[in-house]
């Protein structure tokens, strides 16, 4: 019997006040000592949509810029994907940290890295996060909490665990969220990460975004089950499944798991079902998809869900929502203009940058 | 001095860095039972099974682990049961831990060890005797250490664990039981500098590991014909001190490089060819290369000795470098 946890969502009325709250309980099915209430004040749910509303616009940004010819090189878009990583980071605090993928721009800018270093990054400049050696799937900052990106599929979920296993032999309360796809999902590494963190009690979310696509073939082509939550009972685990395009659903679940990891109850295995709007990468035409399918995804879209939500429960004014679209409008050409200012890099120091001291 | 055992001396290293620095902790399969070659033996009972962390079979998130503890703080030490087993692990070790510090910059470092007996000679077959250090030694960002006597192993152990980056440690597994002076007191050997263990006049062998001894055989009986070669054993591969190297051809204008691994791509393939192209003329005959056949390694002992070089190869070897046109 898989162990799923069962949510109950509750959104109190706005009061006249300026106290307008959204609470939603969350309860856990197998861990019924895990009850807890999460609450978004309005101040939250504009972080909240002006996070996601970044990470769109960033990307947006980037894919025409490399239509233009402005970067080389490749890169993988999280637009549609938005409410997974707002929604895990918004469930972490500081000493939290959280290991990413290809997929990893939205990861990056949900944990408060700055858009303008990763843009410098993408057009390979000195001021860039790696200083060009990375790219756009190769960024770290241990300052926000980003153990880093990169492109082998499955790759930091060995790592995630370890770095779980650190923060728990220092006797720190901190969490590993370890992002990956439903591709990664039957890499060797997803069963090692995932037995070893629960036979150690680890403090790990392992976070699925299952876009129903590893690059172009369908999951029922490639995955004996169509739930990965359902393979947390291979691990005595919980294991989750959200809407991973509904922000709330998902950060009341990180909520748990980070509630349930910090108390010593080991491991959980989310699940966010979602989808991509663009291909796998800048180049794919999405010939083995209809559009149909996109366009019945499309209807639902994270960002502007939790727009309507905020706007029809009163959380947050019209206003409000266009004053967020407009900074990050501004953070994003920012962030190009910084890009392009920046220089490039020299390899003069790339033979001594092999080793640490 | 006391003489002991090398498998005690590298123990001695793990346990005095793990009295020494409490972020040092030790992760493999079957180590709080002292691990397949009982090198860990009675560790668990000093430092706890937190510490002596027996971990399932799992090479990848073995080292990936060590890769994510080592990037938050701590210090960890692998131990892999046998090298043919990293081959399981090099996902994490190559693509992450040998690049996390290249490509994230400061303040990333990945300081771990990965320590796993290699080598043939004892029937192990196929899968378990292999020597596969010049696949480490190829992929920059992993540092290489074949120390062939328990004095090296220690002090060179205790170097990689104070080291801020990955160190892959290769303990030949018919040296465990080789005895040898070790200082029971703190000691360091830095990497990258050569030991001339025997110097000679004639013809530059440069042994690594178990063939440092195979080579010293070579050196007794090439000597009673007069011909006196000079024993380097590189102790580190990557960093390589070829100074040490280029210094002892420059004297004796002949060069051998003994090795375990296979000769195709092996170690001697490239200090061969880094001194051709650093101190050509320096030479006075062929470079020559003593190591396994290109074939895996049997099991049977004559099949065995056959594949995997010994002394009379390095003599063999000497003797045709210093053929005279």
């Amino acid at each position: 019997m898989p162990a799923i946890c069962i949510y109950v969502k509750r959104a109190a009325k706005p009061s006249r006040t300026g106290q307008n709250l959204l609470s939603f309980m969350a309860t856990c099915s197998t861990c019924p000592q895990i009850k807890m209430t999460t609450t978004i004040d309005t101040t939250t749910a504009l972080k909240i949509y002006r996070d996601m509303v970044l990470i769109r616009e960033f990307e947006e940004a980037l894919d025409r810029l490399f239509a233009s010819g402005a970067i080389r090189g490749t890169a993988h878009f999280c637009i549609g994907q938005e409410a997974t990583a707002v929604g895990i980071s918004g469930a972490l605090k500081k000493g939290d940290y959280v290991i990413s993928y290809h997929r990893g721009h939205g990861h990056f800018l949900a944990q408060g890295g700055d858009p303008r270093r990763i843009m410098a990054e993408l057009y390979g400049k000195e001021t860039g996060y790696s200083g060009g050696r990375g790219g756009s799937q190769h960024v770290s900052s241990l300052d926000v909490g980003f153990l880093g990106s990169n492109g082998i599929t499955g790759g930091g979920m060995p790592i995630g665990t370890g770095a779980a296993l650190s923060l728990k032999m220092q006797g720190k309360d901190g969490v590993v969220v370890v992002f990956f796809g439903d591709g990664a999902a039957n890499q060797g590494a997803f069963h090692e990460s995932i037995n070893l963190a629960a036979v150690w009690k680890l403090p790990v979310l392992f976070v699925c975004e299952n876009n129903l696509y590893s690059m172009f073939t369908h999951i029922n082509e490639t995955t004996a089950v169509e739930d990965i939550s359902r393979r947390a009972a291979a691990y005595d685990i919980v294991g989750e499944q959200v809407n991973g395009n509904d922000v709330q659903e998902v950060l009341a679940c990180a909520e748990t798991a980070v509630l349930r990891a910090r108390a010593g109850g080991g491991p959980t295995l989310i699940e966010c079902k979602t989808y991509r709007h663009h291909g796998h990468s800048k180049s794919d035409k999405r010939a083995y998809r209809t559009r149909e399918e996109e366009a019945e995804w499309l209807d639902r879209d994270p960002i502007a869900s939790f727009r309507n939500f905020v706007l029809s429960e009163g959380i947050a004014t019209e206003e409000e929502l266009a004053d967020r679209e407009r900074e990050v409008g501004q953070r994003v050409e920012e962030s190009i203009k910084y890009a392009e200012e920046s220089p490039l890099p020299s390899p003069v120091d790339l033979e001594s940058s092999v080793f640490a001291d | 001095m006391p003489e002991i055992f090398y498998s005690h001396a590298v123990r001695d290293a793990l346990r005095e860095e793990m009295q020494r620095d409490e972020r040092v902790f030790i992760l493999g399969e079957d180590i709080v039972h002292g691990g397949a070659f009982g090198v860990t033996k009675d560790m668990a009972s000093e430092f706890g099974t937190e510490r002596i962390r027996n971990t399932p079979v799992a090479e990848e998130v073995i080292v990936g682990a060590a890769i994510g503890a080592a990037l938050l703080g701590s210090r960890p030490v692998v131990e892999i049961m046998f090298m043919d087993f990293c081959f399981l692990a090099f996902d994490q070790l190559f693509n992450h831990g040998a690049k996390y510090r290249f490509m994230y910059g400061d303040p990333v470092t990945v300081p771990m060890v990965l320590r796993t007996p290699a080598g043939a000679r004892r029937g192990y077959g196929p899968t378990h005797s292999q020597s596969l250090d010049s696949i480490f030694m190829s992929i920059p960002g992993v540092k290489v250490v074949v120390p062939s006597n328990g004095y090296d192993a220690k002090g060179l152990l205790k170097t990689a664990i104070r080291d801020n980056n990955p160190v892959v440690f290769i303990e030949n597994k018919t040296l465990y039981g080789r005895r040898c002076e070790v200082p029971s007191e703190d000691y360091t050997i830095p990497f990258g500098q050569a030991r001339i263990v025997r110097e000679g006049s004639d013809c530059t062998v440069v042994a690594t590991g178990q063939m440092v001894e195979d080579a010293m055989k070579a050196a007794q009986v090439l000597s009673n014909e007069g011909i006196e070669i000079e024993v380097i054993d590189p102790r580190t591969l990557n960093p390589l001190d070829m100074d040490t190297i280029c210094e002892s051809v420059s004297k004796t204008a002949h060069l051998v490089v003994a090795e375990e691994g296979h000769l195709t791509g092996g170690v001697g393939a490239e200090i061969g060819m880094r001194v051709v192209e650093e101190c050509f003329y320096d030479l006075d005959g062929p470079v020559r290369r003593v190591a396994a056949k290109d074939i895996p390694v049997p099991c049977s002992e004559p099949l065995e000795q056959y594949v995997i070089p010994g002394s009379a190869d390095i003599i063999r070897a000497v003797r045709e470098s210093m053929v005279e046109e």
